[in-house]
């Protein structure tokens, strides 16, 4: 029975984790590159709202996921367009950025408000998802949670591992020398930004068509920043990014479970907790990071306007 | 002067590469106008010119950084475009930046992967690294990040990765800039094997011994245009400078002698600890510096110099008062207008950023460093008349250049930003000057004229403390000069009795074991002048 219990927290665990890494890892590679994207929140809301509305279209959870994605592009291409093309500043365009996502989201999801569909199906594996304990825990999710899986690895061996990974560091670390050496700053920034909002795009689809599969205004809750945060705090690390958002999802579930027995502390107070424990936890790993050098891409949010 | 005038007629065997008749023209400016360059085979061909010459555009265009809007680039006398670097690299230019090209955060072994084909990598890549270090004597730990390296080792990366790609033509852009002598040698020792090996190399330069030493022919631009070509090892530094600046250069009037008089500066067993992570801590350092003298601070970058400014201006401050005395005062805990009131001036080592803010204007620059001791406010409102009256002394007594009447900081070329900030703190008139790295990347042109200014000052009586990578600088200027290694400072030796390569040892840290016995680690001239 209590089995029962610890693996249903620790699949609520990953599912509130999952949005997180989704956007965080696509933020992680643009930061990586240099560019500093505060449009976070407004892409995610932005695909929640395009994700469940081309769901509700198509009844597809497939293309509704992908409608999500397209519109995280959409406000990420707008996004590279001004700062890296016309080298605009990054921090505005990105508030910017959140705002006109917020509104559009408002906009497309008008004739969605109150309207509810069936969660996106979970993976079964015949034999697999049936063992005791691991069964549920690591085959019985939908395809979002092995995306998310997926995308960090993913990251983790394109910037550590490949040549192109190399070049995105190396390009977020000193975009003057990198074009000196014929590297290509804007395309390879305009593409992270790009991936970014593909990731963040996916996030929100997840919300509206997984976490909670309906559609409401602002359902992003600030999630959009708290990725931009871990970003920072798990020193643009992709392995670090994921446990900080296990982290955060694990504070989340239990401060709920914590509301429910009903411990006598204020609501708002276990409701701040998931956000003051990911804070304290990534501060005290940042803490012990090595000496020198900067954990932080060097040219991060600053503009590159080559003369040629 | 026997230097043929350009245009030289093209005989001889067809050259490795030429650029013929290139202009470049960014808006109504003309950076390049009709050059003319070709390099031979095993030739070690120098670049001279003054800042602003079009030495750095005409290089980035045989890299590829830049298209030329006329003119073409030739490879053994077929026209080829240069798109990119990528396609400079391909037809075998490689190029060491003056600045260097590295990312700071990333090893040296994936710095250097940056420009290798994707097949070269992981353990190949570092036996390649060590391979090419015991070949040329270029040695790299490809595991350390480049942060924590010097600036030789930088520079030895940038070398490493150009001969990765076995070029035929190395551009080298002010190589020796950061160097120390030591690092020096062991460069053109490099660059003399390089051309041995039948490998081209440009050689752009502003210091003249080098380039007689290492170069068999010259290409002198001055404004954009070639002026001349020379074989340097027939000519003197003198007239390769005066083809340079295409007037003689004047040199500098050494000031008069005077008898030892009041000391006017004095720091006294300043010890601090190291301000950061890379920095370095001061070590019991006393120095004095009297009335009209000019003492020179040399030593090799990062061993304390940054530190030692900032003491002595204040940005950072003595535990004790007493540490630092500003003619008899103590000042050692006074913040810096407290010692620019004491009548101190402070040149810092970088001009954009620390002595002058680019984006504003000469008036408000003016202003930043002055309105503690100029009268340049009043109830506490600026008096912008009188700043911007000021600026216009600085700028005719130090001729700075510049377009408009008063310009962005950040605008001017890097000479005449240094004239105007040097020439700021001077017109102040100050007892007590302390200035890093006076010269820093300017022409020679600006270099004597602050050198010059510099050496009035002290005329008149002030306390002069010139801190210097450039022991040329050193010793034209300076009266005695002490070594600062690891933030420890020599005992000051007069300029007459001692040598560049005494000095040079103490750079190095050979003094170390006898750091207030200087004399001892002097070659035999220096002790002969003693006894």
């Amino acid at each position: 029975m209590s089995f029962d219990i610890v693996q249903m927290v620790l699949v609520t665990v990953l599912t509130a984790a999952t949005p997180l890494i989704l956007a965080a890892i696509g933020e992680l590679v643009a930061e990586r590159a240099g560019v500093l994207n505060l449009g976070v929140e407004g892409m995610m809301v932005l695909g929640a709202a395009m994700g469940f509305a081309v769901a509700t279209q198509t009844g597809s959870t497939l293309l509704g996921a992908c409608g999500g994605v397209g519109a995280g592009l959409l406000l990420a291409a707008l996004f590279g367009l001004l700062t890296v093309g016309l080298a605009a500043n990054q921090v505005a365009s990105g508030l910017a950025l959140t705002i006109l996502g917020l509104g559009l989201s408002g906009l497309v999801g008008a004739g969605y408000v109150g309207m509810k569909r069936d969660p996106a199906p979970h993976l079964h594996l015949p034999v697999l998802s049936d063992l005791p304990v691991v069964g549920p825990l690591l085959f019985g999710h939908d395809a979002f949670v092995y995306a998310a899986a997926f995308l960090v690895a993913g990251v983790w061996w394109f910037l550590w591992r490949s040549r192109a990974g190399l070049s995105l560091r190396a390009i977020g670390d000193d975009h003057t020398a990198t074009h000196a050496l014929g590297l290509k700053v804007r395309k390879v920034r305009f593409l992270a930004v790009l991936f970014g909002g593909a990731c963040a795009g996916l996030a929100g689809a997840y919300l509206s068509l997984a976490y909670t599969p309906f559609w409401s205004p602002g359902m992003t809750a600030g999630r959009g920043w708290i990725a931009l945060a871990l970003v920072v705090f798990a020193s643009w690390q992709p392995v670090r990014v994921a446990a900080g958002a296990l982290l955060f999802g694990g504070a989340t579930v239990l401060q709920l479970h914590a509301q429910a027995a009903g411990l006598g502390l204020p609501g708002q107070l276990l409701s701040a907790v998931p956000y003051l424990a990911t804070i304290l936890a990534l501060v005290a790993l940042s803490l012990g990071r090595r000496q020198g050098g900067s954990s932080a891409p060097a040219a991060l949010g600053r503009v590159f306007a080559p003369s040629r | 002067m026997d230097a043929t005038v350009a245009h030289a007629p093209r005989g001889g065997p067809t050259p490795l590469f030429g650029a013929y008749g290139i202009v470049k023209r960014f808006g109504a400016f003309t950076a390049n106008d009709g050059i003319d360059l070709e390099i031979r085979a095993g030739e070690v061909h120098a670049l001279l010119g003054e800042n602003g010459a079009g030495k750095s555009t005409l290089m980035k265009i045989l890299y590829g950084l830049l298209e030329p809007t006329e003119g073409v680039v030739t490879h053994r006398g077929d026209i080829v475009r240069l798109a990119n670097p990528d396609a400079a690299r391909a037809l075998g230019i490689g190029m060491v930046f003056q600045h260097f090209s590295l990312c700071e955060n990333l090893t040296v072994a994936e710095n250097i992967a940056l420009v290798m084909p994707p097949a070269l990598r992981g353990r190949a890549l570092t036996e390649r690294i060590a391979g090419l270090g015991r070949d040329y004597g270029l040695h790299l730990d490809p595991a350390r990040p480049v942060w924590s390296l010097s600036a030789g080792e930088r520079q030895r990366i940038e070398i490493v990765r150009c001969l990765l790609q076995d070029p035929k033509l190395v551009i080298l852009d002010e190589p020796t800039s950061v160097l120390t002598p030591g690092e020096a040698e062991a460069l053109f020792t490099v660059l003399e094997r390089l051309r041995d090996e039948g490998r081209a190399l440009l050689y752009i330069s502003h210091r003249l011994d080098e380039v007689r030493r290492l170069c068999t022919r010259a290409t002198i631009l001055r404004g954009g245009r070639v002026v001349g070509t020379c074989d340097p090892q027939a000519e003197t530094a003198r007239s390769l400078a005066a083809l340079m600046v295409g007037t003689q250069v004047r040199e500098v009037r050494p000031k008069a002698n005077r008898p030892r008089s009041a000391d006017r500066l004095v720091v006294d067993h300043l010890t601090l600890p190291a301000p950061g992570l890379h920095a370095t801590p001061l070590r019991d350092l006393s120095l004095t510096v009297a009335e009209g003298e000019i003492l020179g601070i040399a030593g090799i970058a990062g061993n304390g110099q940054a530190e030692l400014f900032d003491a002595l201006s204040g940005e950072r401050r003595a535990p004790n008062p007493e540490a630092v005395r500003l003619d008899g005062r103590p000042a050692g805990t006074l913040g810096i207008n407290a010692r620019r009131r004491l009548g101190a001036a402070f040149v810092p080592e970088e001009r954009n950023g620390h002595a002058a803010a680019p984006g504003m204007s000469l008036s408000e620059n003016a202003l930043l460093s002055r309105h503690a001791t100029a009268p340049l406010s009043r109830f506490g409102l600026l008096r912008l008349g009188a700043a911007r009256d000021l600026a216009r002394r600085i700028i005719e007594a130090f001729d700075v250049r510049k377009a408009g009447p008063d310009p962005a900081a950040g605008t001017l070329s890097g000479g005449n930003l240094q004239k105007f900030v040097v020439g700021r703190e001077i017109l102040a008139e100050p007892g007590i000057l302390v200035i890093n790295q006076p010269t820093w990347g300017v022409d020679a042109a600006a270099a004597a004229h602050i050198r010059q200014a510099v050496l009035d000052l002290a005329g008149r009586g002030c306390a002069v403390l010139v801190i210097s990578q450039d022991l040329d600088e050193l010793f034209e200027v300076a009266d005695s000069i002490a070594v600062l290694h690891a933030g420890a400072l020599s005992s000051p030796v007069p300029t007459s009795q001692t040598s560049r390569a005494a000095v040079g040892l103490l750079m190095g840290g050979a003094g170390e074991a006898e750091a207030h016995a200087p004399i001892a680690a002097a070659p035999a001239d220096a002790l002969a002048a003693v006894s």
